[in-house]
């Protein structure tokens, strides 16, 4: 009964995917996936103005066969899990574990070491709190960069504040790239116990090389902790072949419903790290004034977890893994170069980041001379143009940039080059207001 | 013409008032937008417990920054005991465009700096919540 009956466009993909297998010159050529009709809101208009929809990298819209998942799950499913005998106790457990086992075979994780957590910053504040505090010391170090979302550089400031340990940047350079020489420096010192990056920068679309990373930091004897919100979306991504420690990840920017997150780690280093929150299910027994702990994953899952959102994940997963992740990650390449080709058409506006597609996941930050980006935001979205305006969450990189903030707009599975040239007239616009 | 960036607002962003440092100055404060991170400062001169003259500076959108100078030419002359009177609808009025809820901080911006300087009430104007 449970959702995820997959829409014919699906299978022609997957039909697609199989048939363009060693022809890699084929799906370079991939501008539309053409799965617009499997999700629903973009058939919305404003004011007479049909959505165009560029902002993924804040939440991605929703195919049919999730919607219907969790609305599925919640009506002909729905039981608390872990500790009910009945049958139907018993379907919630199955449509839950199941999901998890689904979801860690999406990243090429083990559904023992895969944690389901509210977000990435629950997730990196797990890490902080479980394995930091009993593994950073005072003068030792957490090792970061500076195109960190807060999700990945507040925990570890508070972290290092309360360890008396010190945080590291890495540079950005002027092309929005980190520099392997730098990340071997600061490994030198053999002081590092943590190096914590994002798999994607989302405001500056930089494809981290993550495996390169790993190897370093592991060499050097640190952890890493790869925040892969903007990655797993877009990329086929397999955290074991990455060889990160923890790769955190969430569930609504990657076709998922919001309030579940996704937590990969080294199995033995949950096996050995102290719970984060305490409570509801995460325990074995318990006693007037001691307890044991569960096995994992569920040693980090205190209280009623996010059934119905771990089960509509695990169909947005399949979803992905039907349209192929390949296809995804070469079809939202087209459309980034030919928004970076068509955003180089305005004058005044400059791009941070990687000038090369190939180096950047979907997606591209601005900023327009004269404009602010909140206006420049305000004014396409009078064309019905979605993108974001501010500080992504990134305050210490726009600093870095020299910016107080940026417009920015990023692209999903369902996005048209169409949409592109949507947004760049819409920028012609808003250009003129302020030209006026 | 667009509703929002009327030309009065186009030219007060692009020609902001009352702009700029002021030294020596009594009074200062400093704010940001947490939502966009625009930042906007205050120095005011005091004289017989009125704003004899005050300056802005910072960075931020036109809406912001179009409303601290409008307020600017209405605050020149005003008694200190009147700043913390000024609610979010003095402001809103004074602009003279529709403001939507998402906009509403960046209007009233301006407006909080000046009662942080005068009063040292920093919260946003009527009691709005971060």
């Amino acid at each position: 009964m449970t959702a995820g009956t997959s829409p014919s466009s699906l299978d022609r993909h997957a039909n697609a995917a199989k048939a363009s297998h060693g022809r890699p010159e084929e799906t370079a050529t991939v501008t539309s996936l053409g799965v617009r009709d499997d999700f629903p809101i973009l058939s919305r208009s404003f004011d007479g103005r049909p959505l165009v929809y560029l902002d993924s990298a804040a939440t991605a819209q929703k195919p049919s066969a999730v919607i219907e998942a969790l609305a599925d799950h919640l009506r002909w499913h729905n039981a608390n899990v872990h500790r009910g005998v009945y049958a139907l106790a018993q379907e919630a457990d199955e449509a839950y574990e199941g999901a998890r086992t689904e979801i860690a075979a999406f990243t090429g994780a083990e559904p023992r070491a895969t944690v389901f957590t509210k977000n990435v910053t629950e997730a990196i504040n797990l890490v902080a709190f479980a394995w930091g505090r009993a593994n950073v010391g005072p003068g030792e170090a957490v090792l970061i960069t500076q195109m960190e979302h807060h999700a990945n550089l507040v925990p570890w400031q508070r972290l290092c504040e309360e360890r008396g340990a010190e945080l590291r940047y890495l540079t950005v350079d002027e092309r929005g790239e980190i520099s392997l020489a730098e990340l071997d420096e600061a490994l030198a010192g053999a002081d590092v116990r943590i190096v914590a990056f994002a798999h994607v920068s989302n405001v500056l679309g930089t494809i981290n090389p993550v495996a390169e990373m790993t190897r370093r930091a592991r060499a050097a004897g640190a952890l890493t902790v790869v925040d892969g919100a903007q990655a797993v979306p877009q990329m086929p991504v397999d955290v074991a072949a990455l060889g990160a420690d923890f790769y955190a990840w969430t569930g609504h920017k990657a076709l998922g419903p919001t309030g579940i997150g996704v937590l990969h780690a080294r199995p033995e280093l949950l096996e050995a790290m102290e719970p984060f929150l305490t409570g509801g299910d995460m325990i074995a027994s318990v006693d007037l004034h001691h307890a044991t702990w569960n096995q994992i994953p569920w040693k980090f899952e205190a209280g009623t977890p996010p059934i119905a959102e771990a089960v509509a994940l695990g169909a947005a997963v399949r979803y992905l893994g039907r349209l192929g992740m390949d296809n995804v990650r070469a079809h939202e390449l087209e459309l980034t170069r030919h928004m970076l080709r068509r955003l180089a058409e305005l004058p005044g506006l400059r791009v941070v980041g990687p000038p090369e597609a190939e180096r950047r996941g979907g997606l591209a930050s601005f900023t327009l001379d004269g404009m602010h980006p909140h206006d420049v935001a305000e004014l396409v979205n009078r064309a019905g143009v979605c993108i974001r305006a501010g500080h992504h969450c990134a305050q210490p990189l726009m600093r870095c940039l020299g910016v107080s903030a940026t417009a920015r707009a990023s692209v999903g599975v369902y996005n048209e080059p169409r949409e592109i040239d949507a947004l760049i007239e819409a920028l012609n616009g808003a250009r003129e207001v302020f030209a006026a | 013409m667009d509703d929002l960036y009327r030309d009065h607002i186009l030219d007060h962003y692009k020609r902001p008032r009352n702009f700029g440092e002021l030294e020596p100055h009594d009074l200062a404060a400093h704010e940001h937008n947490p939502l966009c991170g625009d930042e906007l400062g205050v120095h005011i001169r005091v004289r017989d417990g009125r704003i004899e003259d005050l300056r802005f500076h910072g960075t931020g959108c036109a809406i912001s920054q179009a409303a601290a100078s409008i307020a600017s030419e209405e605050l020149k002359g005003m008694e200190l005991d009147e700043i913390g009177q000024l609610g979010a609808d003095w402001m809103i009025e004074l602009l003279g465009i529709p403001i939507s809820a998402t906009r509403r901080k960046c209007a009233l911006l301006g407006l909080k700096v000046v009662r942080g300087a005068v009063t040292g009430d920093h919260a946003w104007p009527n009691g709005q919540a971060h």
